[in-house]
């Protein structure tokens, strides 16, 4: 599998490390209620298809958002974090 | 050599070669397969079976073998279950028989074919429960042995593997006559082409039969077109190579033999692992032919029809009398084809009525075979010509129940493939894995000529996708002839007739499975194991389906498919894991200092991939004890020195740096004081303690973070998804300068006077202060910081000056009554003071079980702030940290051992907490430890039972506060 | 129809025409007491516990494809009660409890072997956690032995003890635990459950979930409609999907985790052993084959497969420990869909919808669970308490902080 990493293009996955879905990147606010906290740290969609998970690819120090499938597998894209939302 | 004609194309006839066979020692030609030299020389018994330890001989001339599997020589000790149809002879070749004793001849554990009634699919599951002790002492074991296939020397594997990444355009996976024309056609486009193929030699099945392409032999053809792709500089040809796996990215897994094959392999490895990465690939791997279950069909002389046709094409080799049971008007014409060339061919069957044929040997139309006879070797078989039967004597039994798509590559990804009822086979769809096409008999177009066809075609149009031109192509001329056939899946007479011949799987076996309802294809074959053995049924799952359908009363398509997972042939796990034995598991990191502490005689233990000292051990010493207890007492009464350098040094800069490390530690280090070091903790978002350790701030804008050894990496990585995730546009960078600095640990009442020759002057530093040095002409740093409880300093300097700068230290220390320290002292020096290290940190405490919720700011946010507050992780329910002392100071302890109340029983629902770390003080002369208990910070001074049931130890202890040395901290701080 | 050795002697001389399906295939009935979702091992232990425990038998399991055809007939069929954490401990020593009379209770041969286990350490910390674990395993009344260097060497004499990079110290030695045999331990507890009564009815996917005032009122199916008073849902790999369409968001997130099994080979590995540097599980099942797997593949995913990455990483770790196994050649690899929760244990717990049970989480240690997670779950399902030994099993443990993180990994799914 190959990754597209917004610093150095396409990359082995050898070279990146996942942490899992994107919802990592929505933090709530400090003063969130708690049921704000629980749904970003656990829950998840976790969907069967086209999905965003998020990876860090340490040669660069990059972490990105990747659209992905999580049934084919296919790599539709990838969007640095410092970049998106 | 009894059963050799002339020719064979694979030989070089003027080279013998001597091999050992089961101890026998034999001869063959440069060119045999392993399989193909004991045919000629008169071998048929090559193996037992599986189950019912039936005498086999080999079935194919491929990978696919599921018989012929032998314990081969090599690097000095047998390797089980090699593929004689795949193995190269070479001189001195050593192979002999597996799964029998004594012999190959006789072998005791056929006495199982004897039962077989009692052995039936799935019996294990029905008995052998009584009583329940005996299964681990009697049946399991004996059903191990008798299980199983070749054996497994317990010595190291010493041979040499590789692996290699390799790139192309376009991969090409086999190549037979559509192999070929793609390589072709995408070679002269001008496109970086791998052309594949696991045989010694390209051409595939245009080597084993007669017959003219563009007017010359086949095989002169397949030399006329390696001559030009050899030529192409844009096209790598990869004999001997299996692409065995699909994955994502169009990225294949290969195995390559490099020097399996070689009498004298030197340096080449036994086989190489390639990662290819290809833009498209085009399966061109052909078909394999079925086998039909009729019964007796696995004795020793039963062959494929076209597995005959290789051995006596190839390797001349030469069947002796043959019967040719076919259902198809490919294997009518083979034979035809073979007896021109001389093949004895005693008669060929055919259980079409409506075929006939003009031959020259005696030809049955509606014909089935229904026994065959020869105990170690066929004699004679069977047949049934419209009811009546009749005995034909012969050497060999060639089948041919039609050809199955080898499509196994396309199925990796989870799709299925379809039924095609014109050849009654399933073919694969367009579009199974992404990149991935297959073409000619892959995709059931069978014909030569339209395998050409089909290879130009395909190749056009990956040429297409990769937008390339693709050039006119002359399409050559060869066969085209009709492929006709009607399915014959199994022969209904009575007598075991085999489907998977490597796990001893019947047609009873199937019908059985239905019979007690696993009539679904994915029961059948884990009731029955069929398709599970070392063939992974390429050649019986389509025959099993078969059956399977037959017995439940439905269709092919409708009872299922075939499935097949990578890989396609057994890969060794020394390929796979290739360079990973002895030290190319992990890299290494060394300290600047390793060579030194090596030098000194420290034995060095793993910390992460780091190497530390454990000791410094000296003439006379008892034990290690010995050691830390001296080294303990150096910084504590004089001075130690210690190389720290495997902790993390982060630099964070930038305007924002303080407002950043703000947000990731629980404290406030923004207006830390420039020249002033503060200690952090980190939490995970989730509230609990990631790690611990200091923050400098070493300029204005300019911070310095360290981390422990363990955590150096995964801090690096948490601190750049915090920044790029929650801090997007502040102005701040992250460096982990870790292996830039060597730092060292000055520690002790004389630290001072140690620095001072070093530094000449010792600034005036407060406890936790910073400020930049000179040493010499060398840039440092000195921090005031200690983690002994002592006065201490932590030196550091650019890492080339490391071992200098150790050696230095060290020798100034011994000069002052001290010395260097390991790990095992600054453990002891620890625990004194309750410091705490991942030991303590394990993943599940937080900052309020370890006293420090004093260190979480109300102020602002941070990481984990938030998450810290669910009520389960806080409270008196939780286990805190505290100190241990024995009653006992001789007692012993230590870590991982159970607390209880002195009177409860040591039973789960009595534990209190566990022991994190534990020492012998030689400071305070008693045992310490410190432990997580619950609600421990509220119960200093009770007593409780320390039980260690894993070594034995009990002991009174009571808790303290965990700081043991020196609580008000005068030692490190005046 | 009673299994023996004397039912094989009898059939067998008969041309084994005797044997009979080991379970029926009804047609789905309109309603039901309770509904089972999934026809894996767990949810085949929940409806045969439910039956045999309680009673209760006009349940029927729904399986979208067939029996035993999820992680239960994919796994490396490890069975241990080796962990250390209060509400770990006991739920997987009762476990292990049930396991050791499984085939006296179910008349089927699901080949429970207690070989040992074996979980090796290389460090100091390790060896003092491995010790933690030890003695929590004594307090909870099951088996452990500390070995040393020595004491591995003398019974795994073929690791590498001489050029390994990261020394063996020594191992936990657990002697109750073992394998089994993953198939047969789905077939048995179907047959169990069908001859009590259970409908096992298999290509029947759900594809809705009835709720009405909050109250579960039955299942929609491509086998049509089924009403039930209570549903539990039981299908690993596909949980979230399936709580989706009772509109709940669970803590869970779907993992790959590839296995491996080798050619046949007679024996020569005779525990399980785990590494304890790189993630790295062997044993080596009756037919021949050794099995062994490692982590996940990291990334979420329901493709049942996964990538060369992966393999290489637990093909590395066994030639680091055991560079015999260099020699065998590996014939299949697999990925399995994991449930991974946000702690690494599992929920077997009432769900905010009234009547639906959710039992699921198991990342990737469920199949040791199997025989009480059905038993733990066909009490909640058939008294609305959880069982003691499940009391910490809850869904709102994330929430509440009260959390069974065993690997202290925090809250990321995959690291567990």
């Amino acid at each position: 599998m190959y990754l597209p990493c917004p610093c150095c293009g396409w990359r082995d996955m050898r070279e990146f490390t996942c942490i899992g879905a994107a919802d990592y990147c929505d933090r709530p606010e400090a003063d969130a209620p708690p049921e704000a906290w629980d749904n970003y740290l656990h829950l998840r969609d976790n969907p069967a298809g086209p999905a965003r998970d998020l990876w860090y690819h340490a040669p660069c120090g990059t972490w990105l958002e990747v659209a992905r499938d999580t049934v084919t597998h296919a790599v539709t894209g990838s969007t640095a974090v410092e970049e998106a939302g | 050599m009894k059963r050799r004609v002339t020719g064979g194309s694979a030989l070089d006839r003027g080279r013998a070669v001597r091999f050992h066979f089961d101890g026998r020692e034999m001869t063959g030609c440069r060119g045999d397969t392993l399989a193909s030299a004991l045919l000629a020389n008169n071998v048929r018994l090559m193996g037992r079976s599986f189950k019912y330890h039936r005498p086999r001989g080999v079935l194919t001339a491929g990978s696919e073998e599921p018989n012929a599997l032998v314990e081969l020589k090599r690097d000095g000790t047998f390797h089980p279950n090699i593929r004689a149809t795949l193995q190269e002879l070479h001189s001195g070749l050593e192979a002999r028989v597996q799964n029998c004793w004594p012999s190959v001849r006789h072998d005791v554990m056929a006495v199982n074919d004897l039962f077989a009634p009692f052995l039936s699919a799935g019996f294990y599951y029905k008995t052998f429960m009584w009583p329940r002790a005996f299964w681990e002492r009697l049946y399991e074991p004996v059903i191990r042995r008798a299980a199983g296939l070749g054996r497994l020397p317990r010595a190291h594997d010493e041979s040499l593997h590789e692996r290699a990444f390799a790139f192309c355009d376009l991969l090409v996976i086999g190549s037979g006559p559509t192999g070929l024309m793609v390589a072709l056609t995408a070679g002269r486009a001008g496109a970086d082409v791998i052309l594949a193929e696991e045989d010694r030699q390209m051409g595939g099945r245009l080597l084993s039969q007669a017959g003219q392409i563009d007017g010359q032999g086949a095989e002169d053809w397949v030399q006329g077109v390696l001559a030009e792709l050899t030529a192409l500089p844009n096209v790598r040809l990869m004999p001997r190579t299996s692409i065995f796996g699909t994955y994502d990215g169009g990225v294949f897994g290969a195995l390559e033999r490099v020097g399996q094959h070689l009498a004298e392999p030197g340096l080449a490895p036994r086989e190489c692992y390639w990662r290819i990465t290809a833009r498209r690939a085009i399966l061109a791997s052909g078909a394999l032919e079925r086998p039909i279950a009729h019964p007796g069909n696995d004795r020793p002389g039963v062959m494929l029809l076209s597995a005959v046709a290789s051995y006596w094409h190839r390797w001349a080799v030469d069947p002796g009398r043959v019967v040719v049971f076919g259902n198809n008007d490919h294997a009518l014409a083979s034979a035809q084809v073979l007896a021109d060339q001389g093949m004895q061919i005693a008669a060929y069957i055919d259980p079409r009525e409506d075929v006939a044929g003009d031959t020259p040997f005696p030809f049955h139309s509606g014909g089935e075979v229904v026994a065959t006879r020869g105990r170690h070797g066929l004699r004679e078989v069977t047949i049934r010509v419209r009811g009546r039967e009749s005995r034909i004597a012969c050497d060999t039994l060639a089948l041919s129940g039609g050809w199955n798509p080898t499509l196994a590559l396309t199925c990796h990804h989870g799709a299925r493939p379809v039924w095609d009822e014109a050849i009654a086979a399933f073919v694969p769809r367009p579009g199974m894995v992404p990149g991935l096409e297959a073409a000619g008999a892959a995709r059931g177009r069978f014909s030569i000529a339209a395998c050409l066809a089909d290879g130009v075609e395909a190749a056009q149009a990956a040429l297409a996708e990769l937008g390339l031109k693709a050039p006119d192509m002359v399409l050559p001329e060869a066969e085209d002839s009709a492929y006709a056939l009607r399915p014959l899946w199994q022969v209904k007479a009575k007598g075991r007739a085999w489907l998977d011949f490597a796990n001893d799987v019947t047609t009873k076996d199937v019908t059985l499975a239905a019979q007690e309802g696993f009539a679904s294809v994915e029961h059948m074959k884990r009731y029955t194991t069929q398709g599970m053995a070392p063939d992974q049924g390429k050649s019986s799952n389509m025959g099993a389906l078969a059956v399977l359908a037959d017995a439940t009363g439905g269709s092919i398509p409708e009872t299922g498919t075939t499935t097949f997972r990578p890989p396609f042939v057994p890969v060794s796990i020394g390929a796979l894991g290739a360079g990973a034995k002895g030290a190319g598991f992990r890299p290494e990191r060394r300290t600047t200092s390793d060579a030194q502490a090596r030098a000194m005689g420290a034995p060095m233990i793993e910390a992460g991939l780091w190497y530390r000292p454990s000791y410094f051990p000296q003439a006379g010493d008892a034990d290690w004890r010995t050691a830390c207890n001296r080294e303990t007492g150096f910084v504590r009464q004089t001075v130690g020195v210690c190389d720290v350098s495997t902790l993390g040094k982060i630099a964070v800069q930038g305007p924002d740096a303080g407002r950043f490390l703000d947000f990731v530690y629980t404290g406030t280090m923004s207006r830390l004081a420039v020249g002033r070091v503060r200690y952090g903790l980190m939490l995970r978002e989730d509230g609990h303690v990631m790690d611990d350790g200091t923050c400098a701030r070493l300029n204005e804008h300019d911070y310095l973070v360290t981390t422990t050894t363990a955590a150096a990496g995964e801090v690096m990585q948490h601190l750049e998804f915090v920044q790029q995730a929650f801090c997007r546009g502040w102005q701040l960078r992250l460096a982990s300068v870790t292996e830039n600095w060597a730092q060292m640990a000055v520690a002790g009442p004389l630290a001072g006077e140690v620095l001072g020759h070093v530094l000449g002057e010792v600034p005036d530093l407060p406890f936790m202060g910073y400020c930049p040095v000179q040493i010499g002409a060398v840039a440092g740093r000195l921090f005031r910081i200690s983690f002994s409880g002592e006065k201490g300093y932590e030196l550091a300097v650019p890492a080339r000056f490391g071992a200098d700068l150790f050696r230095h230290l060290v020798a100034l220390a011994e000069g002052l009554g001290g010395g260097a320290y390991g790990m095992e002292a600054l453990n002891v020096l620890r625990i004194e003071k309750g410091f705490i290290t991942h030991a303590e940190i394990d993943g599940r405490v937080t900052a309020f079980d370890l006293g420090m919720q004093g260190m979480m700011s109300s102020k602002k946010d941070f990481i984990g702030r938030a998450a810290s507050q669910r009520p389960g992780l806080t409270g008196p329910e939780r286990m805190q940290l505290v100190g241990l002392r024995p009653s006992d100071p001789q007692a012993g302890i230590a870590a991982g051992a159970s607390l209880f109340q002195p009177d409860a029983p040591a039973t789960a629902a009595h534990v209190e907490g566990h022991v994190t770390s534990a020492c012998y003080s030689p400071t305070l002369g008693t045992w310490l430890g410190l432990a997580l208990v619950v609600n421990g910070r509220a119960r200093h001074g009770a007593r409780l039972r320390l039980e260690d049931g894993l070594r034995g130890q009990r002991c009174e202890v009571s808790l303290c506060d965990p700081v043991f040395f020196d609580p008000e901290g005068g030692r490190m701080r005046d | 129809m009673q299994f023996s050795g004397f039912r094989i002697l009898k059939e067998g001389l008969a041309g084994n025409r005797g044997w009979k399906p080991h379970w029926r295939k009804p047609d789905p009935k309109p309603d039901y007491d309770m509904l089972i979702i999934g026809g894996g091992g767990h949810g085949l232990a929940t409806a045969y516990y439910l039956a045999k425990n309680h009673g209760l038998t006009n349940i029927a399991v729904l399986e979208k494809g067939y029996l035993g055809g999820g992680n239960i007939g994919r796994n490396t069929t490890i069975v241990r009660a080796n962990y250390f954490l209060p509400g770990n401990s006991e739920f997987y020593s009762h476990s292990l409890k049930l396991w050791e009379g499984l085939e006296d209770e179910l008349n089927y041969n699901v080949m429970h072997s207690q070989r040992g286990l074996i979980n090796l350490f290389h460090s100091d910390g390790q060896r003092d956690a491995f010790a933690r674990r030890g003695n929590a395993m004594l307090a909870q009344g099951d088996d452990a032995i500390l070995l040393d260097r020595e004491g591995v060497r003398a019974i795994l004499p073929y690791l590498d003890f001489e050029q390994a990079r990261f020394p063996i110290y020594g191992g936990l030695y657990h002697k109750r635990g073992g394998t089994a045999r993953h198939d047969a331990v789905a077939w048995g507890y179907a047959r169990g459950a069908d001859q009590r009564g259970v409908d096992l009815i298999e290509n029947c996917e759900v594809t809705g979930i009835s709720v009405e005032s909050g109250r579960v009122t039955g299942v929609s199916t491509t086998r049509g409609e089924i009403r039930a008073r209570k549903v539990g849902i039981v299908t690993a790999g596909r949980t979230s999907q399936v709580a989706a369409m009772a509109g709940l968001r669970l803590p869970i997130e779907s993992h790959i985790l590839q296995a491996f099994v080798t050619e046949g080979l007679k024996p020569c590995i005779d525990h399980v052993i785990s590494f304890g540097m790189g993630h790295f599980y062997i044993s080596q099942s009756d037919k021949g084959g050794l099995v062994f797997g490692g982590d996940l593949d990291f990334y979420p995913s329901y493709a049942a497969r996964g990538n060369l990455p992966g393999v290489e990483q637990v093909m590395e770790a066994g030639m680091a420990l055991m560079p015999m196994i260099g020699r065998a050649k590996v014939l299949r690899s697999w990925g399995g869909i994991m449930d991974m929760t946000p702690d690494g244990s599992p929920i077997i717990d009432r769900t905010p919808i009234e009547g639906l049970y959710l039992d699921a989480g198991w990342c990737y240690g469920g199949f040791k669970a199997v025989p009480a997670s059905g038993w733990c779950m066909a009490h909640l399902m058939a008294t609305d308490q959880p069982h003691p030994v499940a009391r910490r099993y809850r869904l709102d443990r994330f929430a509440t902080g009260h959390l069974l993180d065993e690997e202290g990994k925090g809250s990321q799914h995959n690291l567990h």
